[in-house]
């Protein structure tokens, strides 16, 4: 049983009289632990996937097995709490939350779930040391680089432990210097074990990926793993 | 999410956008402070007409000429056209009944008064010596007016203490003789300061024997008959032995009307306090608002917070906690609207009875818990909506938006 089981999912929006396909017929499996990019021109559906696997968005037609779970049919709250528990978020533009500092955000997820402060307040403080942004624990994000947005941003979507980590194009408002370190970051936590979802424009992060995805006007136009030729 | 963590939550995101939340809360406090203040206005006049009445003495019948009774037609209307005159006579007749203690008759009328070159209008006011404990007022020096038969045009006068200084200043007014209208009268007394009731300020009178001034006015007609009687149970059956004897007196004919205080107190609380329910039903007007800015404040957050509200789904929030969230926040401001509300209708209380000491102007409890209690009732209840409109966002949409 893979982690992520896709089976004959569509997703298509309603703009008017004429209807976008974002997603047709995807099918995909990953394994827990893998490192996927995402891959494709604009508009081919990589950010509507990657929602679909967030739980952020529902398919049309289709189902989606999480963990062996069926997660389509959840209620809301049901998804919220598996995106509490099992899902992590790393946007492009960071999303932090401005008039809380860096350790305020990074804490949001702990506080949702529910978790006493004291206990927090520790788990906070081993995230920001782990990403080197101890010295920058009590600044708000307009006081940060765009580097340290994007490490409060990962320390954030990572201090749940969740199982999988989403990252839609996490270097795109980075130079290339500092996006090669947020690049090396997730990695790291792929590493140890997380799943990573990456969707990315740049070829050379791309490169980097065990398993490339390249979609194609909302299809899954080839899948490649390093070392086995396409099909 | 945790309560605590809600309104932790909540008050940061309401101190992050300061200028917002400044307006909402002042918006709320002017409609707290003004329910507030002008119940204490309502209720101020209203403990002012009642300590005015109050003032009159207790046990007090008071006789006035001519039949104001509403309710219907009576007998009597169809048969008097003019009512007949109380006079002194009914007066001196009133005091021989058993259950009256004491009768003061009352004429009233403007005049001037002048001593050696000195000249004012007054207001002179024809009682007898009864007068002076019906109205519990105290003379300062020299005497009241005589007891005697209410006939007796004697030419005394007590003058009150602002009417004595402007005449006489520093000098000795007792035994002095001043001009009033067209006669001369020797003053017999002063009277003390303060004594006030019925609009009439004591300190402004001058205090002659009724038969003194019926004859300067040219009158046998009394303003008034005021009656009071032995005990308050006396009232009632005072009453009915009153009314029986001065209709003997005038063939039957009940051409007179006679109020207890209780009636007119009771009047006068009904209607001043109306009056305030009025006000503050007013005033509660800009509380409602004070609740659709709140409304439309929260609204304005939930699409100023809006890639916020998407992130925290994003990172596992339930409608409720974020419905919650937005809540606490638009309860929290009008709490704190309430209480700077209340704290300047206080003060604003403070400042009307610096410039009326006279006005008790109290606001009332009620009216002060009823102010709180609806701002937060409608800041609660109009950002519910707002809190509504968060919860239901779409994720992705909301993220999309930056
Ligand atoms: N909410 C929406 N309403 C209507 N159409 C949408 C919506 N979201 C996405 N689409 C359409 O679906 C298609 C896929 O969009 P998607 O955002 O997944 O593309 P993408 O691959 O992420 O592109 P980019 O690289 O530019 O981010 C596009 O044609 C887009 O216009
Ligand atoms: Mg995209």
């Amino acid at each position: 049983m893979a982690q992520i089981e896709l089976d004959g999912i569509n997703r298509s929006f309603q703009l008017g009289d004429s209807e976008v396909h974002a997603l047709r017929d995807v099918s995909l499996r990953i394994e827990a632990g893998e490192y996927v990019a995402v891959m494709g021109p604009s508009g081919s559906g990589k950010s509507t996937l990657l929602n679909l696997l967030g739980l952020l968005d529902r398919p049309n037609a289709g189902h989606y097995r999480l963990e062996g779970r069926d997660v389509t049919t959840l209620s809301a709250d049901e998804q919220a709490a598996v995106r509490s528990a099992r899902i992590g978020f790393v946007f492009q533009s960071f999303h932090l939350v401005p008039r809380l500092t860096a350790a305020e955000n990074v804490a949001l997820p702990l506080m949702l779930a529910g978790i006493p402060a004291h206990e927090r307040s520790t788990r906070v403080a081993r995230a920001l040391h782990d990403f080197g942004l101890e010295a920058r624990a009590h600044h708000r994000p307009d006081e940060l680089s765009g580097g340290q947005r994007q490490r409060v941003a990962i320390a954030r979507a990572t201090i749940m432990r969740p199982a999988m980590l989403l990252a839609d194009e996490p270097t795109g408002n980075l130079d290339r210097a500092t996006g090669q370190e947020v690049t090396a970051l997730l990695e790291e936590l792929n590493a140890a074990g997380m799943t990573l979802i990456v969707v990315t424009h740049d070829p050379t992060m791309g490169e980097r990926a065990r398993r490339r995805v390249l979609m194609e006007d909302g299809a899954i136009r080839q899948d490649l793993r390093r070392g086995v030729e396409p099909a | 999410m945790s309560p605590a963590d809600t309104l932790r939550f909540a008050s940061r995101a309401a101190l992050g956008y300061p200028l917002r939340s400044a307006l909402m809360v002042l918006a709320m406090s002017i409609g707290v402070a003004a329910v507030v203040m002008l119940t204490a206005l309502g209720d101020g006049a209203r403990r002012y007409v009642v300590e005015e009445f109050s003032a009159l003495g207790a046990n007090l019948l008071i006789v006035l000429p001519g039949r104001t009774e509403t309710g219907g037609v009576n007998p009597g209307s169809f048969v008097s056209s003019t009512p007949r005159d109380l006079t002194n006579d009914d007066a001196a007749a009133l005091l021989r009944l058993p259950l009256v203690r004491r009768v003061a008759p009352l004429t009233v009328g403007n005049s001037e008064i002048s001593v050696g070159g000195r000249l004012r209008e007054v207001l002179v006011v024809g009682t007898s010596a009864d007068y002076l404990d019906i109205r519990g007022f105290k003379v300062a020096s020299g005497q009241f007016l005589p007891r005697e038969d209410f006939g007796r045009a004697t030419a005394v006068a007590v003058i009150g203490e602002t009417i004595r200084a402007e005449l006489f200043g520093n000098q000795n007014a007792i035994g002095r003789m001043i001009r009033l209208g067209d006669r001369r009268l020797r003053v017999i007394g002063i009277m003390g300061p303060a004594g006030r009731g019925l609009g009439m300020n004591s300190d402004e009178l001058v205090l002659v024997p009724v038969a003194t001034a019926q004859a300067m006015f040219n009158t046998n007609a009394l303003f008034r008959i005021m009656v009071e009687t032995r005990g308050r149970e006396a009232l009632a059956p005072a009453q009915r032995q009153l009314e029986e004897l001065l209709r003997a007196r005038r063939e039957g004919e009940l051409d007179f009307t006679v109020i207890t205080q209780d009636a007119v107190l009771g009047t006068f609380d009904r209607i001043l306090g109306a009056l305030t329910l009025g006000v503050a039903g007013i005033a509660a007007i800009s509380l409602a608002v004070a609740g659709i800015l709140v409304m439309n404040v929260m609204l304005v957050a939930v699409t100023q917070r809006t890639g916020e509200i998407g992130l925290l789904k994003a990172l596992g929030a339930s409608a409720r906690a974020i419905r919650l969230a937005f809540l606490a926040e638009a309860g929290l401001l009008s709490l704190a609207g309430a209480l700077a509300g209340f704290a300047l209708g206080h003060a604003g209380a403070w400042l009307i009875r610096l410039l009326f000491p006279a006005l008790p102007a109290w606001p009332p409890d009620w009216a002060v818990a009823a102010a709180v209690g609806t701002a937060l009732t409608t800041g609660l209840l109009f950002g519910v909506m707002p809190a509504r409109r968060a919860a239901a966002l779409d994720p992705v949409q909301a993220l999309m938006k930056r």
